[in-house]
C-alpha cells in the first residue's frame, strides 16, 4: 500500500541527472556491457536505414553496411506502389492506433475511477473479471473476435479492427491503481459538497489529477495497436484497409516471388518505424512506467 | 451524460448514508468498458465454446446428403489434442520460450542493474537506444532481422563467406529457434528493462548506503539488496513474456517467406489459422483457441502463485 503512493510524484524523472548519490568513477567493463546492449539494439535499425538506400541490385551483392545509391527511387516506387497504398497504409495505421488509443484511453479511465473511487455491488466481481482478461489478452482472442464479426457482418470494414481494440483490460487495471493513489478522498468528496454532479466531478476534479497515469495509458495502447498484426491480419482482406504490418507484410510474402518487392517492404519499414521512434522518443518523459511496477507492491 | 447522478449529487443534503443506496454513478461510469468487454471479450469467447462443441455432419444420404452443423460433444477438443501440428507446435513454443523468456528477462534485469549502478557511463544514451525497439512493429522486427539471416545480405554470412567457411545456416535447423527468439528478445528486452529500473529507483537510498557503508560492493548490494525488492516487477515481465510466447505468431509468420524450415504450423496459432482459414474448419479451430486461451490462463495463474505474491492482488 505504501509503494502505490509512490506513483504520484516524489521521485525524480528517469532522465534527471543521479543526483542522490555522489558520482562514483565509470567502470569499463560495466559500461562496456551496456554499450554492446545498446549496439545490439541499433543495429538493425541501422541496417534497415542503410538498406533503404540500395537499388534492387545494390541490396544482394554489395557489403550489408555499404550505402546504396537508390534512396530517392526507392522512396518514389514505394510512394508509387498501388497508386500510394502505402500512405494509405500510414493514414489506416494512424487510424486504428490514435482513434483506438484515444477512446480505450477514455474508457479505462472512467472504469478505473468507477472501481477505485466509488463502492458499490458487484465491484470485487467486475474488477476480478477485469483482471482474468488481464491475463487472457489479445491476440488468443482474434480468431473469435473474428467469427463474431462475420456473425455481424462486420468483418472486413475499419470497425473489425477498431472496436476490439477499444478495450483493454490491462488499462482499466492501470487506471484504477492510478486513481486509488492519485485522486484524494477528500477532493471528491468536497466536490460532491460543493454540489457537483458525478460527471462534473469526474471530469473537472478527477480527470486533471489522472492526466499523467492517462498518457500512459494512452501511449501503451497507440504502440500495442500500432504493432498489432494477427487481429488485422485476420479481419481484414481489402488492401486498401491494412495498417502497416499487415501491408507490409503483404510485400514481403509477394516479394518471395518478386524481388522488387524486397526493396519496397525494406525502405517501407524504414520510412515507417522512424515517426513512431521520434514519437516515444518524445513521449518519454511523460511516460509513468513506475505505475507498471509500481502498483504491484500495494 | 450530465445527469449522471442523481442518487449522490443532492447538494447540501445531511449525509443521507450513500452506503446503504446503490449509487447508480459508477455503473454509468463503467457502462461503455462493460459493454465493450462482453461485446469483444465475454461474447467472443463464449460463441468460440458454443462453436466448438460443434461439427459438420453429412446427413441423410445418397444424392439428398447434406452438410448440416450438430452438435458433436468433446470431439473437436479430443481432435485438437491429438493434433499432430497443434501438439508439435506447442513443442517447438517451448523450445522457443525455453529461450526467450529466460534472455529478455536476464538481459533486461542486467540493464536494468546497470543503469541504476553508480559506476557506469553512457547512461541515457544506452536506455534509449535499448528502449528503440519497443516502437519497432513485431512483423518490422522480423523483417529486418530476416534480411540479416538471409545467406545474400547478411553481414554475418558476408564475413563467414569471406573466410572461406560459407554462409551462417540462421534459419534452418536448431539455429531457426535461436534466430526466431533473437527477434522477440530483441523486441522485448527494452520495455522490460524499463519496468525494472524504473521499479529499481524507487528503493530507498539509505537501503543501499547502509549496506554499502557496511562493506558491501556494488555487485553485492545489486544481487543481495536491489534483486529482492524488485521481485514483484520481475514476477510482472515474467509473466508478460511468457503470456506473449504462447501468443507468437507475427514472427514466424513474417519469416515464413524467407525459409523452407517454417512449416504453416510451426506454433500453434499458426495451427490455428490454417485451420480455420485455409481448412475452413471452424470448429476446430475455434476448440484450439479455447484450449490455448485456457493454457494461457493457467500458465499465468500457476506462475503467479508460484511467486507467492500478491502481484495483483490489492482489489478488497
Amino acid at each position: 500500500m505504501s509503494a502505490v503512493g509512490t506513483p504520484v510524484g516524489t521521485r525524480p524523472a528517469i532522465g534527471a541527472p543521479a543526483a542522490r548519490r555522489p558520482r562514483q568513477r565509470a567502470r569499463v567493463l560495466p559500461t562496456a556491457v551496456l554499450l554492446v546492449g545498446a549496439l545490439y539494439c541499433l543495429v538493425p535499425v541501422a541496417w534497415v536505414l542503410v538498406a533503404s538506400t540500395k537499388s534492387r541490385g545494390e541490396l544482394f551483392s554489395t557489403f550489408t553496411f555499404a550505402p546504396g545509391t537508390g534512396l530517392l527511387d526507392n522512396l518514389g516506387d514505394l510512394f508509387a506502389y498501388g497508386d500510394g497504398a502505402f500512405l494509405l497504409w500510414c493514414a489506416n495505421s494512424l487510424l486504428y492506433a490514435g482513434v483506438g488509443a484515444v477512446l480505450s484511453t477514455l474508457v479505462s479511465a472512467m472504469s478505473g475511477y468507477a472501481l477505485a473511487k466509488f463502492r458499490f455491488p458487484g465491484r470485487d466481481a467486475i474488477f476480478y473479471a477485469v483482471l482474468g482478461g488481464v491475463l487472457l489478452p489479445g491476440i488468443t482472442l482474434a480468431i473469435p473476435q473474428y467469427l463474431l464479426m462475420s456473425k455481424l457482418g462486420l468483418m472486413g470494414s475499419h470497425w473489425s479492427v477498431l472496436l476490439p481494440s477499444i478495450i483493454s483490460p490491462f488499462g482499466i487495471y492501470l487506471s484504477r491503481v492510478y486513481a486509488a493513489a492519485a485522486v484524494p478522498e477528500e477532493v471528491v468528496e468536497a466536490a460532491r459538497i460543493d454540489g457537483a454532479s458525478e460527471w462534473r466531478t469526474f471530469t473537472a476534479v478527477a480527470v486533471p489529477m489522472l492526466l499523467p497515469g492517462m498518457v500512459t495509458v494512452f501511449m501503451l495502447q497507440f504502440v500495442g495497436i500500432w504493432n498489432n498484426f494477427l487481429l488485422p491480419f485476420v479481419m481484414l482482406s481489402d488492401e486498401h484497409r491494412y495498417p502497416l504490418t499487415v501491408g507490409l507484410y503483404s510485400l514481403l510474402a509477394k516479394g518471395s516471388g518478386e524481388p522488387a518487392l524486397y526493396s519496397l517492404a525494406i525502405v517501407g519499414a524504414a520510412v515507417s518505424i522512424l515517426p513512431l521512434i521520434a514519437l516515444l522518443l518524445f513521449l518519454q518523459r511523460f511516460w509513468r512506467m513506475d505505475l507498471i511496477s509500481g502498483g504491484l507492491k500495494g | 451524460m450530465s445527469t449522471t447522478a442523481p442518487a449522490t449529487a443532492t447538494a447540501g443534503a445531511p449525509a443521507l448514508r450513500r452506503r446503504t443506496r446503490v449509487p447508480l454513478a459508477p455503473y454509468l461510469f463503467l457502462t461503455p468498458g462493460l459493454v465493450l468487454f462482453a461485446l469483444f471479450l465475454v461474447v467472443p469467447i463464449g460463441y468460440a465454446v458454443w462453436l466448438s462443441l460443434r461439427g459438420l455432419r453429412i446427413s441423410g444420404g445418397g444424392p439428398f446428403g447434406r452438410r448440416e452443423e450438430v452438435f458433436v460433444g468433446f470431439e473437436n477438443y479430443a481432435a485438437a489434442l491429438t493434433s499432430a501440428d497443434f501438439l508439435s507446435g506447442f513443442g517447438r513454443l517451448a523450445v522457443y520460450g525455453a529461450i526467450a523468456v529466460p534472455l529478455t528477462l536476464g538481459l533486461a534485469l542486467l540493464f536494468a542493474l546497470l543503469l541504476d549502478a553508480t559506476t557506469t557511463a553512457a547512461k541515457r544514451f544506452s536506455r534509449t537506444a535499448i528502449f528503440i525497439p519497443y516502437a519497432v512493429p513485431g512483423v518490422i522486427a522480423s523483417l529486418l532481422w530476416g534480411f540479416l539471416y538471409l545467406p545474400t545480405t547478411s553481414p554475418v554470412s558476408h564475413v563467414t563467406e569471406a573466410l572461406g567457411w560459407g554462409s551462417v545456416p540462421f534459419l534452418s535447423g536448431a539455429a531457426l529457434f535461436g534466430s526466431v527468439a533473437n527477434i522477440a528478445i530483441w523486441g522485448g528486452v527494452g520495455f522490460n528493462m524499463i519496468i525494472i529500473y524504473t521499479s529499481l529507483r524507487g528503493i530507498p537510498s539509505e537501503v543501499q548506503e547502509a549496506a554499502r557503508i557496511d562493506g558491501a560492493s556494488e555487485t553485492q548490494v545489486a544481487l543481495r539488496i536491489k534483486v529482492p525488492l524488485v521481485a514483484p516487477a520481475l514476477v510482472l515481465t515474467g509473466l508478460f513474456s511468457l503470456i506473449g510466447t504462447l501468443q507468437v505468431y507475427g514472427e514466424p509468420t513474417t519469416l515464413r517467406p524467407m525459409t523452407t524450415s517454417i512449416t504453416q504450423t510451426w506454433v500453434p496459432l499458426m495451427t490455428i489459422y490454417r485451420d480455420a482459414f485455409t481448412r475452413d474448419d471452424l470448429p476446430l479451430a475455434a476448440a484450439a483457441s479455447v484450449l490455448l486461451a485456457l493454457g494461457t490462463l493457467v500458465v499465468s495463474v500457476v506462475l503467479l502463485r508460484l511467486a507467492q505474491r500478491r502481484a495483483f492482488g490489492d482489489a478488497a
